[in-house]
């Protein structure tokens, strides 16, 4: 019998966390009911939703409990507004308070919604502040990226706080988005219509492959599932430590180590290249599996 | 923007309680439907914000369609409309009503 795989990148928000988690154990916080709309898009006469394009609550992931927050790439590429931002920061802050086993955000966004502007931007910097927060009263946060509109921008560096990174390979991270780059910097510097290159790039490989995703999995929620079942037990058992000297320390090291090995790769393909793999080119397509191995031997 | 409320008579109230369901998403094309228990008990109340304007007497039509597909009184459904075609609104009614009556509180 063959299970039915739900891909992340094509699921909606809600149905994520309804994969993602144990059955039934998903209960929302400020629920759409609550009609705690967007006032800024309400008078630019721009449609609003239910739910400001993010789902927060408690949920149990393997019996472990966890505050989980979903963003809705498809509403407003999941950018953060005034009320999307307070609901994220608002369920950091609760961490603080009722100590889960981790705080899980299902990052889809592109980052500040233009819209909001200041409100937007002061969001996103108050969502930092509450992940720095949390991570320092010893719970750690997990940013799973998997979604369309992967995490840029704010989100881009929120998800880089947290401890954990776990994305697929049709997931992306960056800073400035690809058509950003093309639109600041020319498209001779970025073709933002090239896809090879902004996977290449920005994708979940590359990510994984230069330390900044922790882990990489398959475009399916069940193994989205397993892994921060993984990393639940892992923090369980080695809970995290609190930021130190030593620990600024031993990121320095590893950053300097990083520049050393990175310093002359311009593309993707060159990290590749750097990191072992003989055959570049089928990189892309090489099974996530196969990938990890060769990552866990090389390292 | 355009918002509007139609309340249409419904001869069947609700048998039980259900809690609140939210279908769709506001992405363009799309609509976000959330559908909840309200007074009064035989009518349903439907209210509508949609960005596209001018469109109320289709709109009236494809919810008139709905109530008497679906002649359920005692409802309240809340319409976040982002452009969609009349088919997609009435296959995400009928969703919302299905995934609402499938879960009793």
């Amino acid at each position: 019998m063959s299970v039915k795989k739900t891909s992340f990148f094509e699921a909606s928000a809600r149905t994520r966390i309804a994969r993602l988690v144990d059955p039934g154990s998903f209960s929302e916080f400020c629920p759409p009911q609550l009609r705690h709309t967007s006032p800024h898009l309400a008078r630019l006469h721009a449609p609003v939703a239910f739910d400001d394009g993010v789902a927060v609550g408690c949920a149990r992931l393997a019996g472990h409990p966890v505050l989980i927050a979903a963003q809705e790439g498809r509403f407003n590429g999941g950018a953060v507004g005034e009320v999307h931002g307070a609901k994220l920061a608002g369920l950091l802050d609760k961490a603080v308070s009722e100590r889960p086993a981790a705080v899980l955000l299902l990052v889809d966004s592109g980052g500040v919604r233009l819209h909001e502007a200041n409100a937007g931007l002061i969001a996103i910097s108050e969502l930092m502040r509450a992940v720095l927060r949390t991570q320092a009263a010893g719970i750690p946060v997990f940013a799973l990226i998997g979604g369309s509109c992967g995490a840029f921008g704010g989100m881009g560096i929120v998800a880089r706080l947290c401890a954990e990174v776990v994305m697929s390979e049709q997931g992306r991270m960056g800073l400035s988005g690809p058509e950003v780059i093309e639109t600041v910097m020319g498209v001779e510097e970025f073709d933002s219509r090239d896809r090879a290159l902004v996977w290449r790039v920005t994708g979940g490989k590359v990510r994984r492959a230069l330390g900044e995703a922790t882990r990489l999995v398959e475009d399916d929620v069940a193994a989205f599932r397993a892994v921060t079942a993984d990393l639940l037990a892992e923090y369980g058992a080695r809970p995290l430590k609190p930021s130190s000297l030593d620990t600024l320390f031993d990121a320095h090291a590893r950053l300097t180590a990083r520049t050393r090995r990175f310093s002359a790769a311009r593309d993707g393909r060159e990290i590749f290249a750097a990191s072992g793999f003989s055959d570049i080119d089928g990189v892309p397509l090489m099974a996530v599996d196969a990938f990890n191995r060769h990552l866990m031997e090389t390292a | 923007m355009e918002q509007f409320v139609m309340t249409f008579p419904a001869a069947c109230r609700l048998a039980e309680a259900h809690p609140p369901r939210l279908c769709g998403v506001v992405s363009s094309g799309n609509l976000e439907v959330l559908v909840e228990s309200g007074d009064p008990g035989d009518a349903c109340r439907i209210e509508v914000s949609t960005p596209a304007t001018g469109f109320r007497d289709i709109w009236a039509a494809v919810l008139r369609d709905f109530v008497e597909r679906q002649p359920v009184g005692g409802l309240r459904i809340t319409i976040n409309d982002a452009g969609a075609t009349p088919a997609v609104v009435s296959l995400r009614l009928d969703q919302a009503m299905d995934t609402f009556r499938s879960e009793k509180s």
